[in-house]
């Protein structure tokens, strides 16, 4: 086993470490995932996931202008999500209709978002970068700011945690106890906000939900807890960045692409053992009729998906 | 000394007047059967005595002060409960969240806490439950260890929203009695919102019915009366008392039976279904 591992380090991780950008990129990769993972778990558990995405588009506007006013892509991203998770979260949970609202501004912000590249023709490469990452371009400088970033976000997170799990789970109660619902809900999608940035930069904009979804919904699904479920959530983003990074280096595919199918793996995997599960313990009444059902609500949640 | 004081109260919701004019007070260790139609604002009344819904004219006390936000002698059971289908979260650890869970910071467990919540869910018979995660509960059995979140850290009032809805007849029955016994032992003051007057009739000192913005409060004897109910709803009511068991018609129909059978979905969701009463 232990010849194994120094064999493996030595034929295939040293090699990648020789060079300054995969060093780079490992570390990058990292922070972003921790965040990601932690901030990703909260996101799932208050069943907030398009928002995240929303925000997420609504930033490439802010990256794509930041760009064409002179100033780094990712301050742009990090000022408009984060004034777009508060303007999201002043909206109330409440309020019906709020999917619609928050889907009319993201199609808005991606249509100003290619007015701006429009504008700044020089900028394909650059836009590329934007949406779907470019971790291996990551510099020190980008990593001190990560991890920067980071730092914010979860203390953040930590100084609200408490009112946000309690509002998430039980939410009526969590107002009659004082809770102040509607402040603790724009805070978390001011971190969340900033949690999408940080992803953004390293599978770019439209794959932020391997990294901030595909992690937390894998880890609800298999251990009971919440540390436990926050610290696996963390645990497999981090593994399925740097094992992408490590793939995309060894078969030259983007890296993007390689985190993405390993999130996706991890959650069809997780689905598919908890429902395993789930039929195991309940396989003594498990004649025709349930098993049709079963199948028929598998069914009903692939369209579901569809859906999405 | 009274632990509830409403006089004169009127409360709006979106320029709608729920209750109107509503004066009653309510004793120390009383068990109060609050009763009323759908949108008749038993929620209403309960969300105004934890200042969620501040009146619009009159004046709410409770232990003799204006209500407010979190104070931590009143325990409360929303009729609304939200469930997370896909959480594997432990019925203890759940129960755990709501512990000082408007405090900052970061989430934690002291032994005492654990000690305390193991108790009170044996005390409601969920001793079961806190090992088992919550997405494979029952509605009923998410329903008991609410309840058992209700009862911890020693509260002197509890307003407990229709807490029998999805539960079957027989723990209709424990939790009626648990909560009477429970309360009486304490002291504690119960209002208890029901859609039956017959689940509660064993247990209550009182009855609140609430209809067409008033309220009428008192003995089962004098309240739940042909004429004073008529009164309330306007209608045409007959009470009809047979073996013990209550009946409150209107036009030969159930009105408790008839207008509430959509709350026996069994799932733990509840819609909101104000239909107004006729
Ligand atoms: N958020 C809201 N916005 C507007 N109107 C509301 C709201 N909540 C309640 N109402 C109205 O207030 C009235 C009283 O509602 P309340 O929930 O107090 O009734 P209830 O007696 O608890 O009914 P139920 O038996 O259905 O629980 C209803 O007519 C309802 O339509
Ligand atoms: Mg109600």
């Amino acid at each position: 086993m232990t010849t194994m591992a120094t064999a493996t380090i030595n034929t295939i991780i040293a090699p990648m470490l020789e060079y300054d950008f995969m060093r780079n990129a490992f570390a990058a990769a990292g922070v972003a995932a921790i965040v990601s993972g932690l901030v990703g778990y909260f996101l799932v558990l208050r069943g907030q996931t398009f928002a995240g995405h929303a925000l997420g588009h609504i930033g490439f506007a802010g990256a794509t202008g930041a760009v064409l006013i002179g100033v780094a892509p990712l301050w742009g991203l990090v000022g408009v999500t984060v004034a777009a998770g508060i303007g999201m979260g002043m909206l109330g949970e409440r309020i019906s209709g709020r999917d619609v609202a928050i889907g009319v501004v993201l199609a808005l912000a991606l249509g100003f978002g290619l007015l701006f590249l429009h504008y700044y023709t020089a900028f394909a490469a650059q836009a590329t970068a934007l949406l779907f990452g470019n971790v291996l371009a990551v510099d020190r400088a980008m990593i001190v700011t990560l991890i920067g970033l980071g730092v914010i976000t979860l203390g953040s997170l930590a100084a609200i945690m408490r009112p946000l799990i309690f509002a998430s789970l039980q939410p009526e109660l969590a107002e009659a106890k004082g809770v102040p619902l509607r402040f603790v809900s724009t805070a978390f999608l001011a971190i969340v906000a900033l949690a999408v940035s940080e992803s953004a930069q390293i599978v770019g904009i439209l794959l932020v939900f391997s990294l901030m979804v595909g992690p937390p919904a894998t880890a609800q699904r298999l251990v009971t807890g919440m540390w436990r479920g926050m610290a696996l959530s963390a645990g497999l983003a981090l593994t399925e960045a740097w094992l992408g990074i490590a793939i995309a280096y060894s078969t030259d595919w983007p890296v993007s692409f390689c985190i993405a199918t390993l999130s996706a793996l991890g959650f069809f995997v997780s689905r598919g053992v908890s429902l395993a599960k789930a039929n195991a313990d309940g396989h003594f009444q498990g004649d025709t009729t349930d098993q049709d059902n079963d199948r028929s609500k598998s069914r009903r949640d692939l369209r579901w998906r569809s859906i999405d | 000394m009274n632990v509830i004081e409403l006089d004169r109260v009127t409360i709006q919701i979106g320029g709608r007047r729920v209750l109107v004019d509503v004066s009653l007070a309510i004793r120390r260790g009383e068990f109060i059967g609050v009763l009323g139609p759908n949108g008749a604002g038993k929620t209403t009344l309960m969300r105004g005595l934890l200042g969620l819904l501040p009146p619009s004219a009159g004046s709410i006390r409770v232990f003799g002060h204006a209500p407010q936000r979190g104070n931590p002698d009143i325990a409360y059971v929303p009729q609304i409960r939200t469930v997370l289908p896909d959480l594997r979260l432990r019925g203890l650890d759940f129960i755990a969240t709501s512990m000082r869970g408007e405090r900052w910071g970061m989430p934690s467990l002291a032994r005492a806490d654990r000690i305390m919540i193991d108790k009170t869910l044996t005390a409601v018979g969920a001793r079961g439950l806190a090992e088992r995660p919550l997405s494979e509960m029952s509605g009923g059995e998410r329903q008991r260890l609410l309840l058992a979140q209700a009862l911890l850290g020693e509260p002197r009032l509890l307003l407990l929203d229709e807490p029998l809805i999805s539960l079957d007849q027989h723990y209709q029955e424990t939790v009626v009695e648990l909560v009477r016994r429970f309360a009486r032992d304490r002291n504690i003051t119960v209002l208890f919102s029901a859609h039956e007057l017959n689940q509660l009739i064993g247990a209550l000192d009182r009855v609140l019915y609430l209809g067409n913005g008033g309220a009428a409060l008192g003995t089962v004897a004098e309240v739940v009366t042909a004429p004073v109910l008529s009164q309330l709803y306007g209608a045409d009511i007959n009470v009809v008392n047979v073996d013990g068991h209550i009946f409150v018609l209107s036009r030969g129909r159930d009105v408790e039976r008839s207008d509430h059978l959509h709350d026996h979905d069994g799932n733990g969701h509840h819609q909101h279904d104000h239909r107004s009463h006729a």
